[in-house]
């Protein structure tokens, strides 16, 4: 009855009481993914065991590391119409109801990740039954791509657990432990591995009626109740994406307003609505986004170096970030600054990160036990990584380096966060100049994932992929960048910045600078984040780029900064901050905004990045894409600054730019690079 | 007395390497940012964290601690592996109430002079601020009738037994500081003492007064530099003994009141140890350890001896145990440098130094011919005590060794001797020389 495991994507065996085990195990993979033939053969399977008549059918993986952790998003590139998509969509559900409509129970055995269309997968199931442990996670993430769940799991689990839960898993994309699922009502028991197989056995041997969701729950899903719900998340979602950019969320709530009475009518539209959704442009977009990152991932996955020990020198706010994250992510990490004091404080950061993402009290405690405050540098003889985040001064830098170096081990890694000093300018003090290379975090550290990897001809290239390999480690996203002045994202970033300076000085409300920004898509408006990073470092950064490149400082920095008015910390910048807050002030009467505005900000913008391309600050147009979206949160359902360029016409763009120029002077002036943008394709997803 | 032969004499040579401790905390009526594995944790994180070895490379972990927290079981193990010794590790928690610390350095000793251990994590904690308050006998009874009461009629007699008196809470610190055979609290027991040594109540301020300036020259000269900073999650710091009063004065402490004997009593909360929070370890190593790793050599540990006495005068305990182990080791008085000598009280300290040269005490209950030649006061508890550094009593015995055994470094000396007095009526002391 057994078949050969090693040679099928999925597989059967039926043991002793005639309970019938299907495994996924994906052939030279370490992750199940739903691919379309992945599909057919479990169609193939299920056909099988209807006829086979088991008393029971139990679904696992053989992967370590989850269930199944989703369809296949490269195949969603590849879909060229939306009638070829409502037609893959239309099969995968096809499959499931074969699934649901099994006459013996079934349960879904999840370990790991169970993520999209492997938990719609589990969803059909009569049961489930979940790993108790933090690795495994159970989420429909597909908002993210800019779709919702299409395999019917938007029917099947608004029907399960109730509008409420339902509509909060698929809404935000968040994941939950097995513990929160069960709570939810989605998984039926919760156990630790060495119970998994025999509950599995228990539901099948002694069926009892499966999980139905409670009267509250149903209720949600009534037809008088559905308004005022949908009204509900719709504020809700509106508050962190707009309809415009983002339809999916949107598409999701009215598809359960209309149909939540009908689960037939339901998965329907469901498809409908997929379909539509996955060919346009944002979740195009989002799914290049997605693959970039992927991209990047795979660049910290090409070595097998892996860090221990990390020593941070400088306990600020860069490297006290820094040196918290490293020890949640497992690194025992030694802080060092010149006392007590100074280190304190990042002590006290890094609490407030792990209490927010472990939770439980040991964890916490495991992660502030990594986390050893030095303030005599003890550990700098035994780290693999040694990171340097001193404030931006090449002297001090150097003469902390000439410290440094003879106490470090000859092997380990001698990084530095700064984030635009050239690393020819920093290394003349060391024996082994080679081993100096750039590892340039973003503030926020726990929330930026990029880490640009800075490197010149100079640096060894083994440190280099060392250097790449630690940040894959520490779960961040590492892009390889020339040590050329502002490297790219902060380069990119300063113009733009500048000329939202510029144009407050001109008399433009800040507020409304920011809206425009905004609209557009950023994360966070120009003057708002001026403000986060600090004046005072902008300008120290403007001025360093400024020996470089021909970038007028405004003086109105200059001013702001002379005034104390820092920013943030100092609770006035561009705006006066209350609680933390901005106090953004509401436009004089009669105020009409101008469509200058956006284009002088994004213009600058562009033409840096065009400018950095031609210089190959990174290695490709799709390095350039991710490093702008996960270095600075560039509008993601745009798909990077030369996507966007390249969607809208690169000649258009130029075209504005002489405008500008002719206006406002050279800073406008197109780079040469444009030249050979204008022919620009993107190696990445089209159309 | 018949002479014996300790182990440590006789057996391989047992040295001190590296040590450090918290600062001590003084307990603020609440419990500290602090439980006592935090405080045993931090301490010796950046002792391991500077040592040229690993810390899977111990052979065991000893920890003494009188009161470790109820999530604290077996703390030494609990730290231990806190610490990263490894799974592998073997760690036990002694109990020796207030020379806990000095059992662990004793046990820790032992090991090494046998040849069962090569190189030993050693050390004594404490958080008093953190001692459990307990439900009542009474309180506890009534819970376990209300939890058996199945039905409601039952359920409701049961309820109509409770009694506010049930909640009166049990403090474990103060029952921990309460000798259960004689029924006296340790400050009683201090009472005695100076009743039987007509020692005056401006005797024991001044004395505890000289502790403060003591442990403030020391501040100032940087004598006290095996502490470590511990930080706390919420940003704080703690880099020095809180429980020093610098603006403390005779007037201040003569309008203290009697804290145990109200209202006529002397002992008051200005000359005795305060309640306090620490921790502190020391690095044991035998020769092959010295030699394997490089390891500089503070000082060597000679002998200890434990003795029993009196529960009721338990603070001449130090005196006990002191007295053979001079005689045993040929030792006069002043041929040791410096003495180390557990401040539980200002006037069990003073009854000591008055008991060592009393000729008919050393008779009567030493059985000795003579009495001993004086300790110089100048060099017992040069840089404070427990009356100004406090006492959190499962970590002051392996403070005050490891304390010693810096100062002796310091002033390029050879012998000292660290004691304390032990509540329910024992005393132990260490003998220890600097290895130059």
């Amino acid at each position: 009855m057994n078949r050969d495991a090693g040679h099928h994507d999925i597989y059967t065996e039926v043991d002793q009481d005639n309970v019938a085990w299907l495994h996924f195990a994906k052939h030279g993979s370490s992750t199940n993914v739903l691919s379309a033939s992945v599909l057919e053969d479990f169609y193939k399977e299920l056909l099988d065991l209807a006829e086979r008549a088991p008393r029971g059918l139990v679904i696992l993986s053989d992967k370590s590391n989850g269930f199944i952790a989703g369809a296949d998003v490269r195949e969603f590139t590849r879909l060229e119409n939306r009638d070829q998509a409502l037609e893959a969509i239309q099969r995968g559900q096809e499959v499931f109801d074969r699934l649901a409509a099994l006459p013996f129970p079934t349960v879904a055995l999840i370990h790991g990740f169970c993520l999209g269309g492997g938990l719609e997968l589990a969803l059909a199931c009569r049961y489930r039954v979940s790993r108790d442990d933090p690795s495994t996670r159970l989420g429909l993430p597909e908002v993210k791509l800019g779709i919702h769940p299409g395999f019917g799991g938007s029917a099947r689990l608004t029907h399960l657990v109730g509008a409420v839960h339902a509509m909060d898993l698929m809404l935000s994309g968040r994941t939950v432990d097995g513990r929160t699922a069960a709570r939810m009502g989605f998984v039926d028991h919760v156990v630790p591995e060495r119970h998994l197989k025999t509950a599995a056995r228990a539901l099948i041997l002694q069926p009892g009626s499966a999980h139905r969701a409670s009267k509250l729950q149903t209720m949600s899903n009534h037809a008088w109740v559905r308004p005022g719900l949908a009204r509900l998340f719709e504020h809700r979602v509106a508050r962190k994406a707009s309809r415009d950019h983002y339809p999916a969320p949107y598409a999701l709530i009215e598809l359960w307003q209309q149909h939540a009475d009908q689960q037939r009518s339901m998965m329907h539209a469901e498809a409908e609505s997929v379909a539509k959704l996955i060919v346009g442009p944002t979740a195009q977009n989002l799914i290049r986004v997605f693959l970039l990152q992927e991209q990047l991932k795979a660049l910290g996955r090409g070595s097998d170096y892996k860090a221990r020990h990390v020593h941070v020198v400088g306990a600020g706010l860069m490297g006290g970030d820094i040196a918290a994250w490293c020890a949640l992510r497992g690194l025992r990490v030694t802080l060092q600054d010149q006392s007590a004091e100074r280190i304190a404080p990042a002590i006290k950061r890094a609490s407030q990160l792990f209490s927010r993402r472990l939770k439980r009290p040991r964890p916490i405690q495991e992660a502030m036990d990594r986390l050893a405050p030095d303030p005599k540098g003890v550990g700098i003889g035994t780290a693999d990584v040694v990171i340097e985040a001193i404030f931006e001064d090449a002297e001090a830098k150097r003469s902390l380096y000439a410290m440094l170096e003879p106490r470090m081990r000859d092997d380990a890694i001698l990084a530095t966060n700064t984030s635009s000093i050239p690393l020819a300018e920093l290394r003349t003090a060391l024996r082994t100049p080679s081993r100096l290379v750039g590892l340039h975090f973003f503030n926020p550290v726990a929330k930026m994932q990029l880490v640009e990897i800075v490197r010149d001809e100079n640096t060894d290239p083994d440190v280099v992929a060392r250097a790449l390999a630690f940040t894959g480690l520490i779960d961040r996203l590492p892009l390889p960048v020339s040590s050329t002045p502002g490297f790219l994202v902060n380069r990119i970033l300063l113009p733009y910045l500048l000329e939202a300076v510029e144009l407050e000085s001109e008399g433009v409300p800040s507020p409304e600078i920011d809206r425009q920004a905004l609209q557009f898509g950023m994360p966070l408006g120009p003057l708002e984040l001026a403000d986060t990073v600090g004046l005072d470092i902008c300008l120290h950064v403007a001025e360093i780029l400024g020996r470089h490149f021909a970038v007028a400082v405004p003086q109105r920095l200059r001013a702001l900064v002379a005034q104390g008015r820092l920013g943030r910390k100092s609770g006035r910048g561009f705006y006066r901050y209350r609680k933390g807050e901005p106090v953004k002030t509401s436009l004089p009467k009669g105020y009409h905004s101008n469509p200058d505005i956006l284009d002088r900000l994004l213009l600058r913008m562009l033409n840096e990045t065009v400018a950095c391309l031609r210089e190959n600050v990174v290695g490709s147009a799709d390095h350039l894409d991710a490093g702008m979206v996960y270095g600075t949160g560039f509008a993601p359902f745009r798909g990077g600054p030369l996507h966007y360029i390249e969607t809208t016409g690169a000649d258009v763009i130029l075209q504005r730019l002489h405008e500008l120029e002719q206006q406002f002077g050279e800073r406008f002036r197109p780079d040469p690079g444009w030249e050979s943008v204008s022919g620009f394709t993107n190696s990445g997803i089209r159309k | 007395m018949a002479e014996r032969i300790s182990p440590l004499a006789s057996g391989r040579p047992v040295y001190i390497v590296d040590g450090s401790r918290t600062p001590f905390l003084r307990a603020r009526g609440k419990p500290g940012a602090f439980t006592a594995s935090d405080l045993a944790f931090q301490a010796g994180r950046a002792l391991l964290l500077r040592q040229p070895f690993a810390p899977q490379e111990f052979d065991q972990v000893i920890l003494g601690c009188v009161m470790p927290g109820p999530s604290e079981a077996n703390i030494a193990r609990v730290v231990a592996l806190r610490l990263g010794c490894g799974e592998s590790m073997p760690a036990w928690t002694v109990q020796r109430n207030c020379a806990s610390g000095l059992q662990a350095l004793d046990s820790a000793a032992r090991a090494v002079a046998s040849g069962d251990s090569d190189l030993i994590l050693a050390g004594g904690v404490e958080s008093m601020s953190h001692a459990p308050v307990l439900l009542g006998t009474a309180m506890v009874a009534w819970l376990g009738q209300l939890s058996q009461a199945r039905s409601i009629p039952a359920r409701l007699k049961t309820l109509a037994r409770f009694r506010p008196a049930f909640m009166k809470p049990v403090i474990g610190l103060r029952q921990g500081l309460t000798d259960p055979i004689v029924e006296l609290n340790m400050g009683q027991t201090a009472e005695i003492l100076a009743h039987r040594f007509d020692i005056s109540r401006e005797s024991m301020d001044a004395f505890a007064l000289r502790s403060h300036q003591r442990l403030a020259r020391a501040m100032k000269a940087g004598h006290l530099n095996e502490i470590e900073t511990i930080y706390a999650p919420d940003g704080t710091f703690h880099d020095v003994d809180d429980g020093l009063r610098s603006d403390s004065s005779l007037e201040k402490l003569a309008a203290l009141k009697p804290v145990f004997d109200r209202p006529f009593g002397k002992v008051t909360a200005g000359n005795s140890a305060q309640i306090t929070d620490g921790a502190a370890w020391v690095i044991m190593a035998s020769e092959l350890a010295v030699k394997k790793f490089d390891l500089p050599v503070m000082g060597q540990i000679l002998d200890t001896q434990w003795a029993g006495l009196d529960p009721a005068q338990m603070g001449l305990g130090p005196v006990y145990a002191m007295a053979p182990l001079v005689q045993r080791n040929h030792l006069k008085s002043h041929e040791v440098d410096y003495w180390e000598i557990n401040e539980a009280f200002a006037v069990q300290v003073q009854a000591c130094l008055r008991a060592w040269q009393d000729e008919t005490f050393c008779k009567n209950e030493l059985g000795l011919r003579e009495a001993f030649d004086p300790i110089d006061e100048d060099r017992l508890n040069v840089d404070g005590g427990g009356v100004s550094i406090g006492h959190p009593v499962g970590a002051s015995g392996a403070r005050i060794v490891l304390h010693l055994v810096k100062t002796l470094q310091r002033t390029n000396s050879r012998r000292g001797v660290a004691s304390l007095c032990i509540g329910g009526g024992q005393g132990g002391a260490m003998l220890v020389e600097r290895v130059a």
